[in-house]
């Protein structure tokens, strides 16, 4: 049976560090739930996840499965089923022995181990491959099989670690929403790390945004999307990342690059030096017959959106604005854009976002 | 200082003789670079091919065949005479075989076993390369050395006097009055040999199979774990047939060092007390008995017995290759 996850204050710092790989990680994933681990590489997503499955220490805190408190019990009995980066399949098994191999273990009887193996098999349309080798196939292929050794066990938890960070772009994004469907249907806790914000925002019900081992959000997508917690979250969350200006508060607005920006004068009150940060997604920033200036420097055209990369006339902020005219301006022409809709953040500390 | 320069004539024709290969490789050479048109590949397989091919030839082939065809000659080679060293062999010298195949039984599976026990029980310990040194320096003793070392372990006194030998004063202390004269004590005198390979075997196969499991991914180690397979279980079902191919090599590269062992044999007992084997037999036929077809005979079964370990390992090899 499915089971939620809870860490309760985990910490984890190496023996002869000095900067915690984890650091006072409280975080609960819901029975059933789809919550992906995000971050730059580094941020301790991959170690957090590691702490569940038994195969990091833990310096401090507890970790539960359901009820039962785990900090201190064995990786195998703890009964969660990984999905490595690199998939770890045995090589010298075949792909059904791959996926047996757990419940060969555990004594579940032969017909019973038979029976789930074929099931898994069809599920993830293995069917026709059970008898190879991993070293015969693809690497879709293999990675469909290590989803198979994790779900025929039928475990409390499902771990997966970057599993897709191995497959070429386009089955990625196949195999990105087959796993999400997958996870849908069998209704089993999972918990996903990954360093690509697409993936996280496609694939999780929650998504956890890290850095240097500190949890800054856990949220939905659309949540964090639209309502970031700081300027990190919001920087990395969304594509192209938002545009994050160092302005100076003056009166009534926030001034950068000659041009003020009004800001109600409860959210300035909020700041905490003469600077604030004013953010900007670039699906927000609009090029227009007035406003700010920027000088072009780069135009990116994807077909359905023309991205426009460009600084501030004083050079200090670097700017991405979208164009959605069907004449895109040129490099060094100068430009005028619209922010519509912005946010602020303090200038300092953890640049918690004000408004 | 007047033998040195009695020596200097000798390495002065020694330095002739590499200065005469090198200048006649050269003009070889050189030929073979002029050489243009429809012979121009013909010349250059024949001169790159051609020395290999030649020595392997003198060095290899025809005393094989000389060495075979011996075998089918009387002592003295000068008669025909059929299949007699052979029934000589299989008639008088049970002994010496049953002597070998027991060195190619115990000698291999006890060194691997053991060289495998230590490669895991070293994995990741503190100071692993400087145990793995030790262990491993017997490998660069000459066999004769190690025998004269186990020699003086296995030496006998009498009871009464002080003891030089170790393993005699280890049983005594464990209370045992009159140790026997280890060397001359049959059949137990062919293992206190063994052991000796044993000793000088471990170290390779210790080496060599700590790199295999060090070869093997800790994510897989780490997705066995998870699935529930750890000590025994994680040894047997994941980690030994993972280092199936090396464990082969090693067992089958061992098994044909001892097919050829003879040093250990001749410096510990020259063969006596029951301990002759098969390659210690065909020197004492052929150089000390001058019975050359006796010996020819005994060279041509060792050389079909590695025959097809041999082969074995190349099939492994390739395997594995396949594999990769």
């Amino acid at each position: 049976m499915t089971e939620s996850v809870r860490f309760e204050d985990v910490s984890l710092l190496y023996p002869g560090g000095t900067v915690p790989a984890v650091s006072h990680l409280n975080l609960t994933i819901e029975k059933g739930e789809f919550l992906v681990l995000v971050g730059p590489s580094g941020c301790g997503k991959s170690t957090s996840l590691r702490m569940v499955a038994g195969l990091e220490p833990i310096s401090d805190g507890k970790i539960f499965i359901g009820d039962r408190d785990v900090t201190n019990v064995a990786a195998k009995d703890r009964d969660i089923a990984m999905v490595f980066q690199n998939y770890a399949l045995y090589p010298h098994m075949s792909v059904g022995e791959n996926m047996a191999f757990a419940l060969k273990i555990q004594k579940v009887p032969k017909e019973e181990i038979a029976r789930r193996v074929q099931e898994a098999a069809k599920l993830l349309d293995l069917t026709e491959y059970v008898d190879r080798k991993p070293k015969a196939l693809s690497g879709g292929q293999r990675q469909r099989v290590a989803m198979g050794r994790a779900i025929v066990r039928e475990p409390h938890v499902f771990l997966m670690d970057e599993p897709l960070s191995n497959l070429d772009a386009k089955l990625r994004v196949q195999t990105r929403t087959q796993i999400a469907a997958l996870q849908k249907r069998l209704g089993t806790t999972t918990i996903y790390v990954t360093h690509d914000q697409v993936e996280a925002m496609t694939m999780g019900d929650r998504v956890a945004v890290l850095k240097d081992g500190i949890l800054q959000q856990v949220d939905t997508p659309r949540k964090l999307y639209d309502e970031p917690a700081n300027a990190f979250v919001a920087t990395f969350i969304g594509s192209p990342s938002m545009n994050i200006i160092h302005a100076k508060v003056v009166d009534g607005g926030a001034e950068f690059g000659g041009t003020v920006l009004p800001i109600e004068r409860e959210v300035l009150a909020k700041a905490d030096s003469d600077h604030v940060l004013v953010g900007v997604r670039p699906e927000d920033l609009n090029l227009a017959e007035s406003g700010p200036e920027m000088k072009v420097t780069l135009v990116e055209e994807l077909g359905a959106d023309t991205f426009v990369y460009g600084t501030t006339p004083d050079g200090v902020n670097e700017l991405v604005a979208r164009s959605r005219g069907f004449t895109s301006p040129r490099v060094g022409d100068t430009v005028h854009v619209d922010p519509q809709r912005t946010y602020v953040f303090t200038a300092t500390g953890t640049q918690a976002r004000i408004k | 200082m007047d033998e040195l320069l009695d020596g200097l004539p000798k390495l002065g024709s020694a330095a002739a003789a590499i200065a005469l290969f090198f200048a006649a490789l050269l003009v070889l050479f050189l030929i073979g670079g002029r050489v243009r048109g429809k012979f121009q590949g013909p010349v250059a397989l024949a001169v790159f091919l051609g020395p290999a091919v030649i020595l392997v030839t003198m060095g290899l082939i025809v005393p094989a065949g000389r060495t075979i065809y011996g075998s089918f000659l009387d002592a003295n080679q000068e008669e025909f005479i059929g299949f007699s060293n052979y029934s000589w062999i299989f008639e008088t010298q049970w002994g010496t075989l049953t002597n070998t195949i027991l060195w190619i039984v115990i000698t291999p599976i006890a060194s691997t076993g053991l060289g495998l026990t230590l490669a895991l029980l070293l994995d990741r310990m503190k100071r692993e390369s400087v145990a793995k040194s030790l262990i491993f320096m017997p490998m660069a003793i000459s066999f004769v050395g190690a025998s004269i070392i186990w020699g003086l372990m296995y030496e006998y006194r009498p009871p009464t006097s002080e003891q030089v030998g170790l393993l005699s004063q280890i049983v005594m202390w464990f209370g045992v009055e009159e140790p026997p004269n280890w060397i001359l004590w049959q059949p137990f005198n062919n293992y206190l040999l063994m052991i000796i390979m044993i000793w000088i075997q471990v170290g390779f196969a210790m080496v060599v199979l700590s790199a295999a499991i060090k070869n093997i991914s800790s994510d897989v180690v780490e997705a066995a774990e998870l699935d529930g397979a750890v000590g025994w279980k994680l040894f047997s079902r994941v980690t030994i047939p993972m280092i199936r191919a090396t464990l082969i090599v090693v067992l089958t590269t061992i098994m044909i060092a001892v097919l050829k062992i003879f040093d250990i044999v001749r410096t510990m007992t020259n063969g006596n007390f029951g301990t002759q084997v098969v390659a210690n037999e065909m020197y004492a036929q052929s150089f000390v008995q001058f019975n050359q077809g006796h010996g020819n005979a005994l060279a041509v079964v060792l050389f079909i017995g590695v025959i097809p370990l041999i082969i074995y390992n190349i099939i492994q090899l390739r395997k594995e290759r396949a594999i990769r």
